[in-house]
């Protein structure tokens, strides 16, 4: 059978892996690793200084790519589009230089438990450093998040509210659209964190009504390294800068500096050139594969392993119960297994899944389990994949003497 | 089960851990944690005269850290503390994949465990008890991390 994707992708060409860890990481198609390689044979210089024809060409890619993720995204300007290593930075970039400058005692930041630590953690350390407090909306077992939950949430003291629009453990998605809409009433801004988001459906940030949104190169096809903040530009240009030097600058005396205009406020030092080259070959792959068409696969992939799941005895996955609440995230415990063992024995049958706590503790913890089992996918795995998966899970508790 | 690392004795020692239990006469208490991936034991021994007289653990974790601790009580209740060291710097070193055949031999069941010196992402599960005896005879009182 011929799979549309399969064969762009030279490590799945290579291995008889059944990757099924891409929420952890994707793989990348030959175009991306030809795009970051072509970047150092044949633009390398550093992009936004020198004055010399090479050096400006890499500047043009650079900027190029910007604006190819302004399209991606369908933000108003490029200069909202700031790069950063990963949704890790982007967050922590909004947390260091708007949260220290706006939040005090007094004012409440509310993010849902479903966050993963990237987005939990930067918030501990503003309401550490600013005495503001951190708050949390709690999902129901099923890890939706009721509308009347959500909006009970929110007093008057909300100033920053944060969400996944998609959780990397449940895979269901977070009520983002409304809490932007209720932050707001307050005066308050909104982060979305897209990072298992961007790779496999439209992020539209003006539809979503958010203030900033981050996500990672390297879960959607592009190189590690290489991520994304989006913010409105009022703010961003309010905003101090977040790491201080090179290049990030109008002019610098002895005390003092006055900074550049954005986004190369946010970009200090050698930026990841051949990563955003890599990132801009990736948003034209998965372009040309459309997100419908991804979304197809997907759906039809995670019907027959969340199905194939629920038949098997002593198996619990995690979240809702129907294929389209997961987004190709499938969280699972085996009874009386844990977690490491049942991705071990997976691993002894080529199949490659996460196990622990998937950086989001707080909801394992609410929701009673201390840690699972994750398979996740994406564009280019494949039936035969998914039942090798279900085959080795029906084993486990077999080859753990529990019958 | 020719093709798991899963085998007999490491399955029996998780699935019925001989000595899972609390131990009320303790005079030593341990708990020793994988940061990394939630293993969680607390260690408690009988240290009377030199020698280890009883010895128990409770917690949760993977098979491999639970029937490395069983394995490790069965071995060093009723030894001196130095024999248990001495096991103990063995079992290390079968892990880091030094041991010759006649040493993993000295190590009884907890030779089972060999394979895992090709298990880079186990190892930690595996020394977890071994690692926590060492700092509790070495008087230590915070929870023992496999995390340097």
């Amino acid at each position: 059978m011929s799979h549309p994707f399969r064969a762009d992708f030279p490590l799945l060409v290579h291995t008889d892996i059944a990757f099924l860890d891409s929420a952890a990481t994707s793989q990348r198609p030959e175009c991306v690793i030809q795009a970051e390689k072509e970047y150092y044979e044949r633009y390398n210089a550093n992009p936004l200084r020198g004055f010399y024809d090479l050096a400006q060409e890499a500047t043009a890619r650079y900027e190029g790519a910007r604006e190819k993720v302004r399209a991606f995204l369908n933000a108003d300007s490029a200069e909202e589009i700031i790069f950063t290593r990963n949704t890790t930075e982007s967050i922590n970039l909004v947390a260091w230089s708007w949260g220290l400058s706006n939040l005090k005692k007094g004012d409440e930041i509310l993010i849902t438990i479903s966050e993963h630590h990237s987005n939990i953690l930067p918030w501990q350390m503003v309401a550490q450093r600013t005495g503001a407090v951190l708050r949390y909306i709690f999902c129901r077992e099923d890890g939706s998040y009721p509308k009347e939950e959500v909006e009970a949430a929110f007093t008057g003291k909300v100033k920053l509210a944060a969400a996944a629009l998609v959780s990397n453990v449940l895979g269901q998605e977070g009520p983002v659209r409304q809490m932007a809409k209720l932050v707001h009433l307050n005066g308050g801004v909104m982060l979305a964190d897209a990072a298992q988001a961007a790779p496999h459906m439209a992020v539209d940030v003006k539809a979503l009504g958010v203030d900033f949104l981050a996500f990672s190169g390297h879960k959607m096809l592009a190189p590690m390294g290489i991520g994304v903040l989006w913010g409105r530009k009022d703010l961003l240009d309010s905003m101090p800068p977040f790491l201080r030097g090179g290049e990030m600058i109008d002019s610098v005396r002895q005390q003092d500096a006055t900074f550049a205009e954005l986004p190369h406020k946010f970009e200090a030092g050698t930026v990841n050139g051949a990563g955003a080259e890599g990132l801009a070959a990736a948003i034209d792959y998965l372009s040309r594969a459309g997100f419908d068409r991804i979304g197809d696969i997907e759906l039809s992939l995670t019907r027959r392993a969340l199905s194939g799941l629920q038949a098997i005895p002593h198996v619990r996955v995690l979240g809702g119960t129907t294929a389209e609440e997961h987004h190709g995230i499938l969280a699972f415990l085996v009874d009386g297994v844990h977690p490491h063992d049942v991705s071990a024995i997976l691993n002894e049958d080529g199949v490659a899944v996460r196990a622990g706590h998937h950086c989001a503790q707080p909801l394992h913890t609410h929701l009673g389990a201390r840690s699972s089992t994750r398979a996740s996918l994406y564009l280019y795995n494949t039936e035969e994949e998914i039942d090798r998966f279900l085959e080795s899970v029906s084993s486990i508790r077999r080859k753990m003497g529990l019958g | 089960m020719a093709n798991t690392f899963y085998n007999e004795i490491l399955i029996d020692h998780n699935q019925n851990p001989y000595h899972k239990h609390p131990l009320p006469g303790a005079n030593m208490t341990l708990e020793g944690v994988n940061p990394s991936c939630g293993d969680d034991i607390v260690l408690q021994l009988r240290v009377e005269d030199g020698v280890i007289q009883e010895g128990s653990f409770e917690g949760d974790g993977c098979a491999i850290s639970q029937a490395s601790a069983d394995i490790m009580l069965d071995m060093i209740i009723g030894k001196p503390v130095e024999e248990a060291q001495r096991l103990s710097a063995l079992f290390l070193k079968m892990i880091r994949g030094g041991c010759s055949p006649e040493e993993i031999e000295e190590l009884e069941e907890a030779g089972a465990l060999s394979d895992i010196s090709h298990m880079p992402a186990r190892v930690k599960c595996a020394v977890l008890g071994w690692h926590t005896m060492e700092e509790m005879l070495k008087g230590k009182k915070q929870p023992a991390t496999t995390e340097s």
